[in-house]
């Protein structure tokens, strides 16, 4: 029978940009172990476990039947999923419906990445097509920088701009004692950073992060007996249309408008500045902060620098991002995604110590990867 | 690149990429001691009282359980075992024919797989009480591959 | 539990290598096929599964290759996932989504190409990089591991396993689809070239090119469709410890738990009376038996005695792989949800000449993930 379905427990790693103590198997039974302890469950509570990360970065093949040790999935219900940057909302998602689907009552969804353990760029060239695209494909970063520079060329947004957008993350990211970076930036440190390929510097994108998330969900029943206040999930879209990079429109990031208009039309949000309470936006550099708002119709298309400078999506704004810092301060890739969809669900329990937005009754989680792929999870204080 | 019959075109490519695993803070345990010592440790749950080999940090069943470590005799049980004659010079440490095996040390309750040499594969049984032999200390390296095979107890079956 | 059916379904020709198509164009292929076999069109498809692996494709993101040519990127994108494990967890997840009452129908595509990579770096590649992927293991060096344990603690023989493979490559004869198809003999595989003592190249699978898709559906909108809707009766998976040493791998405990949760989502109290065909992953000769038994049709250690006599035999009273099973195809991954489409033809009516004799009712079709069948993915099929 199919229920409704919340989060009711999330845990995660203190990120690091290496942690050598560790295997990566011993990182996933830490976030799993904080899950639990979050949840105040065992593991014989959990009646299923999804995993996933992005297999090139630690070179591990079949991770789900490699890993059980660490996540407690010996002798139950196991799958593992991946699709690159969007792996860990690709996770969240797959959580909800193994628990919506009334198949399973609470299930342990794990995403992790040791981004330590390997070249991120050499790993991230192969997911481009060997015949057309891997000559010219040359990692995530150059394509984010055509993103950002064909945003400035259509709409005359200044690299101040995008700055800004760091600056929130950053400050934000010192409230979160998980955040790998926890030292706020100013606009100028970010503009004196050095280029990277521009108009993308180094503070301007996320860290490269060895960490791992675990998000407990749980079908309507079980969620109300252990849990006071669950986050209910109220709608997921996803869209990873694309399969060459050249087929990407870089003006306009179509997959996540697709999303949205999914989102809003069949939740009834009309107004989303208004009706969103929160959002932990998938926003792996600062550009994105700008355009991918306007993308959500939050603004329109290039009008998201005001709402940036006026405070909007700051703490205490109108609509606050990334209360934990987001992707700039911590990207541990398969993991990223669902540590969105765990800050949110913070949120809406009330539960992000230290970080905390007043009043949420709706948290928008994102997901991003691939070839300019979009994931959306939306949360709720009241079952949907 | 090279051209099939009905002209489809094969493109040659390679994926070559560095990685560096951390072993983690356990596992370095357990290869330092194999190196310096030519010791074999496994760990045991707190709660279960299961002893693996190889190590684990938490105990895989009880999950949210830590181990401690308990040194084991290099020594065991033969599990099961097999010759391998395939050939595949990118993956294999050993020119084929050789032996793989599993061995469950004296107190463990796991065995571990590894080579089994110093032995014809005709005579090999499971059951058979095995010992490990280890490469010479200044070979050593803190690889698995410092404990060179397990043969039969008491020198080469024959 | 009759709230999803298969209402289309489709799979290559499983071949050495499919030069002359790329994963995109294999995938394509069968979407065509399955939404062809359902007469739908994809614009009735409510959500895509993508199912494939980085390591077999050569790609992280492996899914990226077939969004397009699976029908996700249709009329501005639709809803999609990708599994990464045998098709029959993409089948699992793909119901899922229907039973959440997210998606009315889902399209679930799975593809490997074998050829383009190396078997043995791929599979080795599935172990722990400290303790056992340095010693070289891979897949048939951990099977054959597997098949001496089982060997010894059952006291079974080399040739028990032989008269699986010439059931099941003599099966495969019927099958257009299938790329190994032989009447061999007994001595023909006991002569066979050893590979990893006691397997030899007759006990071994091949590994193939293919791709397969089908189309799920609720209840509400398969009823509606023109053909008969094969229902998923019951639908379960689990996975055991990963070292090799940590398990007894004469047991496989994960298979028998995923068997019998998903016999009993399915009503079924005697499996070997009431299944009336079983398609499994028999990737080495000696799975056929060991599986056999753990899913509760016979005794542990019986299965090979089964198999001499007949009992799975093509026109036995339960027949296994009728379609000549893994040993005959085996493009990894596809090779589960193959399976399910195998018994799927079979209850249809629609095997041509592998159809067996009498009607089939109730199927088993089963895919295993992990080195020496970690993890295990078992469907009831039904009218």
């Amino acid at each position: 029978m199919a229920q409704r379905v919340g989060i009711i427990g999330f845990g995660q790693t203190y990120h690091r940009s290496h942690r050598d103590d560790v295997n990566g198997v011993e990182l996933i039974n830490e976030a799993v172990r904080a899950a639990l302890e979050d949840a105040g469950l065992s593991i014989d509570d959990i009646d299923a476990v999804v995993i996933g990360n992005m297999d090139h970065f630690e070179a591990v093949n079949y991770v789900d039947t490699w890993s059980v040790d660490g996540s407690g999935a010996w002798m139950k219900p196991l799958i593992k999923l991946t699709t690159g940057g969007t792996t860990g909302s690709t996770l969240g998602i797959a959580g909800y419906h193994h628990a919506a689907s009334g198949l399973f009552d609470v299930v342990l969804v794990i995403g992790w990445e040791k981004n330590s353990e390997s070249d991120t760029t050499g790993a991230i060239i192969t997911c481009s097509d060997p015949i057309f695209d891997r000559f010219s494909f040359s990692g995530a970063l150059p394509g984010l920088a055509v993103e950002a520079s064909a945003y400035i060329k259509r709409y005359g947004i200044k690299e101040e701009d995008a700055a800004r957008v760091a600056v929130r993350d950053r400050a934000h990211g010192a409230n979160n004692p998980y955040a790998q970076l926890q030292t706020p930036v100013t606009v100028e440190e970010v503009m004196l950073s050095p280029m990277l390929s521009w108009p993308i510097k180094l503070l301007d994108i996320c860290p490269r992060s060895d960490g791992a998330a675990a998000v407990i969900f749980a079908g309507e029943r079980k969620a109300r007996q252990l849990c006071s206040q669950p986050a209910w999930v109220h709608y997921t879209a996803v869209r990873h249309s694309h399969a060459y990079f050249g087929d990407v429109d870089y003006t306009r990031l179509h997959t996540l408008e697709a999303a949205v208009q999914e989102l809003y039309q069949n939740v009834g949000i009309k107004e989303p500045l208004k009706e969103l309470d929160v959002v932990e936006l998938y926003q792996p550099y600062s550009f994105a902060g700008l355009k991918w708002i306007e993308a959500m119709g939050l603004c329109k298309p290039g009008e998201s620098p005001r709402l940036v400078w006026d405070g909007v999506t700051d703490m205490g704004g109108e609509l606050p991002f990334n209360p934990s810092g987001g992707v700039i301060c911590t990207n541990c890739i398969g993991a990223t995604g669902l540590l969105r969809i765990g800050e949110a669900a913070l949120q809406v329990m009330d539960r992000a110590v230290g970080r905390q937005v007043p009043d949420v009754n709706l948290a928008l989680a994102t997901g991003f990867g691939g070839a300019y792929w979009s994931d959306l999870m939306l949360l709720g204080r009241r079952p949907w | 690149m090279s051209r099939s019959a009905e002209e489809n075109i094969i493109y040659d490519g390679r994926i070559r990429m560095p990685y560096k695993w951390a072993a983690g803070k356990t596992s370095s345990f357990f290869l330092t001691q194999l190196r310096d010592h030519a010791k074999i440790w496994g760990t045991r749950c707190s709660l279960c009282q299961m002893i693996f080999v190889p190590p684990r940090k938490n105990c895989p069943r009880c999950v949210t359980a830590d181990t401690t470590w308990v040194e084991l005799p290099p020594r065991g049980i033969l599990q099961t075992y097999t010759e391998i004659h395939f050939s595949e010079p990118l993956l294999q440490p050993l020119e084929p024919p050789y032996m793989y095996g599993v061995v469950k040390l004296e107190g463990a309750d796991t065995g571990l797989t590894h080579f089994l040499g110093e032995v014809e594969p005709e005579k090999l049984r499971s059951g058979m009480r095995m010992e490990a032999v280890f490469k010479k200390k200044e070979d050593r390296c803190g690889l698995i591959t410092d404990l060179l095979y397990f043969r039969p107890e008491g020198g080469s079956g024959s | 539990m009759t709230d999803v059916a298969i209402v289309g379904m489709a799979q290559t020709p499983y071949r050495r290598r499919r030069d002359d198509a790329n994963f995109a164009e294999l995938i394509y292929e069968v979407s065509c096929g399955a939404l062809q076999d359902a007469g739908l069109e994809v614009g009735d498809i409510d959500n895509f599964i993508t199912v494939s692996n980085d390591f077999w494709d050569g790609r992280t993101i492996s899914s990226m290759a077939v969004q397009d040519a699976c029908g996700s990127s249709f009329d501005g994108g639709r809803n999609v996932s990708t599994v990464e494990g045998d098709g029959t967890f993409g089948l699992l997840y793909g119901m899922m989504r229907i039973l959440s009452g997210a998606y009315r129908t889902t399209l679930v595509v799975v593809h490997c190409k074998g050829s383009e990579g190396n078997m043995r770096l791929i599979t080795n590649g599935m172990f722990d990089y400290i303790y056992t992927r340095p010693l070289g293991i891979e897949a048939t060096g951990a099977a054959a591991l597997q098949a001496r344990r089982y060997m010894d603690k059952y006291k079974l023989t080399e040739e028990d396993f032989a008269h699986v493979s010439i059931k099941n490559r003599g099966n495969a004869l019927r099958n257009p689809n299938a790329q190994l198809a032989a009447s061999l003999s007994l001595d023909e595989v006991m002569a066979s070239t050893p590979i990893a003592s006691p397997l030899k190249l007759h006990d071994i699978s091949p590994i193939s090119d293919g791709a397969a898709a089908v189309v799920l559906a609720h209840r509400n909108v398969a009823n509606k469709l023109g053909r008969k809707p094969v229902w998923v009766k019951g639908i379960a998976h689990c996975s055991e410890a990963h070292f090799l040493g940590d398990r007894d791998l004469a047991e496989a405990p994960a298979l028998r738990d995923a068997a019998f949760r998903a016999y009993q989502m399915a009503g079924i109290e005697d499996p070997f009376a009431e299944i009336d065909l079983v398609e499994l992953y028999d990737a080495y000769s000696y799975m056929e038996p060991l599986w056999f038994e753990e899913m509760g049709f016979c005794s542990k250690g019986e299965g090979a005695e089964l198999t001499r006599l007949g009992a799975t035999a093509f026109d036995g009273p339960l027949p296994v792989n009728p379609s000549g099973g893994v040993l005959s195809a085996h493009a990894v991954m596809v090779a589960g949800l193959a399976r399910v489409i195998e018994a799927a033809l079979q209850i249809r009516g629609e095997a041509g000449e592998r159809q067996v004799e009498g009607p089939v009712e109730l199927a088993l079709a089963h895919g295993i993930n992990g080195p020496c069948g970690q993890s295990h993915c078992v469907v009831i099929l039904g009218e």
